[in-house]
């Protein structure tokens, strides 16, 4: 355990029981994200990707059928020591979530006034519907909306899938969490539009020294964003190392299959790899930057 | 529909609604063998024994011309089992048959169809039943006609909703390329897409017409007597009430005990059936 | 602008759908049971009097014709005279017709008032034991005509338990001036607070007798709602963000299920409306319905079409009412003229 680490996660494994038997989905992971360090967790679908945020979320510890084993440290406190009440109590003040689709992720009958109000209320219990709209309009310059009034007093289904975005971003860093968990963020979203938020995003989390949990299926996505990346196949790791690393020298056969899957011109959409190979099963290699 | 008949077995309350249901069944099958006085089901007049709380002669007690309740109620099953299935045999083919034309061919057939369909949905069903029996004369046959009346609009407003999104789907507008009929896109593409619904439908509404048929005869607009009815029976016992209370609540239980049975599978089967 | 233009669109064809039902009901009274005029008069009056009254009723005419006269005389308030109570059709359903409002609205409130709080609670506990529990309880509600649980009610808590009165609108020891028809409204207006607390006392019972099926009905919906409501995004964005369940339950997830439940229980109107048959009939309700199956029972046309016509009319406008509230409820439907 490294209290000094934002997050470490060591032999993580996650199973599903169901009536038919046992399913392990994630066979012992280990991850670590350090102060202030943009790491991205990439595999395709199924991958075991998105699980491993919910666990570090820690709502997927109150899935009824859902086993989990390891360790997952945040901040070192053991979250598998902790009630699921102080796990919640964690949520919205200490680790913080983005989510892949804005415009369905903001609640349709709420002014998003109103949310950027019940998300504050998270940190500080009392604050005052004025005070909030205060703070909300300040983050929301932050992230480049300019005419913040009219943003707040609309419904998402009023703004633009971008601009929902952006709103996201700024309600996910208000109360100014230790940790951003940012599930395939924008992938919903325009090419263009995905490129935008996510660097307004970078230049936020740069400056709050945010750390981030960066999850995505897409290795071009996270190039300009993360520090380290972890490439993650049927619930193993199978490759890790800072960024260069990765794209300069791949050494894994699922990592190189990945790279050479990145649509050239316009990096978007899912990337099909259309072979499976049984060396995608390979050992973990690791770039020995290990922190 | 192998994962549907698990289900159905591994979940109690489905397994309650098929007891009951089954119980009710059997009630009406076999009737002649089990009603402990099978002749009760008619005009007999018996005021020796009339008006009794239930006992173990009598296990529900005796109506007021002293015949037995138990033995009435098992009868009247029949009666109620019967309208549920002329019923549910005549409205839903009708009510398919409309939605499904006018949701497919569109234009004015659907608006002309439609909108008749909306006239019927537009006055609340048990006045639509009472009316008609209002004019008619209160007899099974006719109880069955001003149900199905009611009916059919339901089916053809859900078969039109499934058909307007089926209309749109790849394999019809495949179909529609190679020149089938529409007759064939109709009843041999479409339709097999909105079974589950029509099945979930008509499993629920089988509780729900012996629910209206027990409505209009407790209000004397249905079977008359003396054939046994679960309706007129609660209401002929409500003048007794309190003291003879054994005569509402026995046939309003035994309403209550099939129509519930129906509904326990009819709701497993829609989560079966239909998972959204 | 767009509320607006949607309160007049549903205005209109709700016009038309009336205009059908009354084509539907006339035909139906006029063609189906042989000679109206014959059943008017009953089995024992001379064929001199039947031809009589068959003039009288423009029967001789083609049917397209009498619908036609019925229609004119529609028109001027006139559904012609009730040989149930020998008084004009319309005089008779205006005497009624408060009296059945009062008991289906107060059915109504309840329905709203229990059946989405049991529905959110079910779905907040789905799949655990309070889940099962109601919704066990609700398929029960559901499954029992209004009569059965009327019957049930009465002897529960009119015969064993005295605590309510067996039938009546109000204690018949007050006279309350008739100003609406409405006990609640009027009893206030003549400053009888105790004859409104008398009137209240007499709604409960029929009341909740007539909404239960109404309460289980709408807590399944609400349930199914907010069950597909909880699998949005925006529910896990809840539970990412720390929102307690009883939150989340309450407030992220029932108001965006609100705006469909509302909807679908402004059509459960109708089976309140059709109901309230069976219940007042147990209750001795001097209402509409009581009225309804009086006239059914003696063969009346003339009021048989009028009671059909008014009810499907209240059902129609409770429907415009629910739709208006639904547009207020729902943003996107109240801000629609804003989109571009």
């Amino acid at each position: 355990m490294r209290p000094d680490l934002t997050l470490d996660i060591k032999n993580l494994r996650l199973s599903f029981r169901s009536w038919s038997g046992s399913t392990e989905v994630l066979h012992g992971i280990d991850l670590s994200v350090a102060p202030g360090e943009r790491v991205a967790l990439v595999g395709e679908s199924g991958s075991g990707k998105s699980v491993t945020s919910r666990i570090v979320l820690g709502t997927m510890q109150d899935v009824r059928h859902a086993r989990v084993s390891g360790q997952v440290t945040f901040e070192g406190t053991d979250l598998a020591k902790l009630a699921s009440v102080e796990r919640r109590a964690l949520r919205g003040r200490e680790i913080s979530m983005i989510f892949q689709d804005p415009s369905s992720a903001l609640n349709p009958v709420f002014r998003i006034g109103d949310l950027f109000h019940e998300v504050l209320k998270r940190r500080h219990p009392k604050i005052s519907k004025g005070e909030a709209r205060q703070r909300a309009a300040a983050i929301l310059q932050d992230v480049s909306i300019a005419d913040a009034e009219r943003v707040l007093s609309s419904y998402s289904f009023q703004l633009s899938g971008g601009m929902n975005q952006r709103v996201m971003i700024a309600m996910a860093l208000i109360n100014e969490p230790r940790l951003l968990l940012a599930d395939e963020p924008g992938t919903a979203l325009d090419v263009t539009v995905q490129a935008q938020t996510l660097s307004l995003m970078r230049d936020l989390v740069e400056q709050k020294r945010t750390s981030v949990l960066f999850i995505s299926h897409n290795l071009g996505v996270v190039r300009e964003f993360a520090d380290r990346i972890y490439v993650i196949y049927r619930g193993n790791i199978v490759e890790h190392g800072p960024t260069a690393a990765i794209f300069d020298a791949p050494q894994h056969p699922y990592t190189q299959a990945l790279l050479s899957a990145i649509p050239r011109l316009t990096g978007g959409g899912v990337p099909d790899i259309e072979e499976r190979s049984l060396s995608f099963n390979d050992p973990m290699i690791s770039h020995g930057t290990d922190i | 529909m192998k994962r549907a008949i698990y289900i159905l077995l591994s979940n109690p309350l489905s397994i309650l609604g098929l007891v009951l249901v089954g119980l009710v069944f059997f009630c009406a099958a076999f009737a002649d063998f089990i009603a402990p006085y099978p002749e009760h089901a008619g005009a007999v007049i018996n005021f020796a024994f009339a008006n009794k709380p239930p006992s173990a002669e009598y296990l529900l007690g005796t109506d007021v011309v002293g015949r037995d309740l138990l033995s009435r109620i098992i009868y009247a099953y029949q009666v109620a089992l019967g309208m549920g299935l002329v019923v549910l045999l005549i409205a839903p083919p009708i009510g398919v048959a409309l939605g499904l034309i006018a949701g497919y061919i569109g234009g004015w057939t659907d608006f002309v169809l439609m909108r008749i369909t909306d006239i019927f949905l537009s006055i609340p069903p048990l006045v639509l039943a009472l009316a008609i029996m209002g004019v008619m004369e209160p007899t099974l046959i006719n109880a069955m006609l001003a149900v199905t009346a009611m009916w059919w609009p339901w089916y053809a407003r859900l078969v039109y909703n499934i058909t307007r999104g089926e209309k749109v789907e790849g394999y019809v507008l495949a179909a529609e390329v190679i020149g089938a009929s529409k007759a064939h896109i109709m009843f041999r593409e479409i339709l097999p897409n909105c079974f589950p619904a029509i099945v979930t439908k008509m499993t629920l509404d089988f509780g729900y017409v012996i629910l209206i048929a027990s409505s209009l005869s407790f209000l004397g607009l249905g079977v008359q007597a003396p054939t046994p009815d679960l309706g007129s029976m609660v209401s002929e016992g409500t003048r007794y009430l309190p003291d003879s209370w054994w005569m509402t609540v026995f046939p309003g239980l035994a309403i209550m005990i099939a129509v519930f049975g129906f509904n326990l599978v009819g709701d497993v089967l829609r989560d079966v059936l239909e998972p959204d | 602008m767009s509320i607006l233009n949607r309160f007049l669109g549903r205005l209109l064809s709700s016009m038309i759908v009336l205009i059908g039902v009354s084509m539907l009901i006339f035909f139906i009274a006029r063609i189906i049971p042989g000679d109206p005029a014959r059943i008017a008069l009953g089995p024992r009056a001379t064929e001199e009097q039947v031809t009589q009254m068959r003039e009288t009723l423009n029967l001789n005419e083609p049917i397209i014709v009498q619908y036609g006269l019925f229609m004119r005389d529609l028109a001027r308030g006139d559904l012609g005279i009730s040989l149930y109570s020998n008084r004009p059709v319309i005089t008779d359903l205006a005497e009624y017709l408060p009296a059945t409002l009062e008991l289906v609205l107060f059915a109504g409130v309840m329905m709203v008032a229990f059946g989405l709080p049991l529905g959110a609670l079910s779905a907040r506990y789905r799949g655990q034991w309070p889940d099962s529990l109601i919704r066990v309880i609700t398929l029960l509600t559901v499954s029992a005509p209004a009569f059965v649980w009327a019957v049930g009610l009465v002897l529960v808590f009119a015969y064993f338990t005295p605590l309510f009165p067996i039938t009546g609108r109000i204690s018949d020891a007050m006279t309350i001036p008739h100003v609406t028809g409405f006990l609640l409204i009027d009893t206030l207006a003549a400053g009888r607070f105790d004859g409104f607390l008398s009137a209240i006392h007499h709604l409960i019972l029929p009341a909740f007798a007539l909404s239960l099926s109404g309460i289980g009905q709408a807590a399944r919906l609400t349930r199914a709602n907010m069950i597909t409501t909880y699998e949005q995004p925006a529910i896990e964005m809840a539970q990412a963000y720390g929102f307690s369940e009883a939150r989340i339950a309450n407030r992220f997830a029932f108001k965006p299920s609100l705006i469909p439940s509302l909807t679908i229980i402004g059509l459960d109107f109708a089976a309140l409306l059709g109901n309230a048959f069976l219940v007042e009939v147990i209750f001795a309700w001097p209402g509409l319905s009581r009225y309804g199956v009086g006239v059914i029972l003696q063969k009346d046309l003339n009021a048989i079409v009028g009671t059909v016509l008014i009810i499907s009319a209240t059902f129609l406008i409770a429907n415009i009412i629910v739709d208006f509230l639904v547009s207020i409820l729902n943003p996107r439907i109240r801000l629609s003229e804003n989109r571009s």
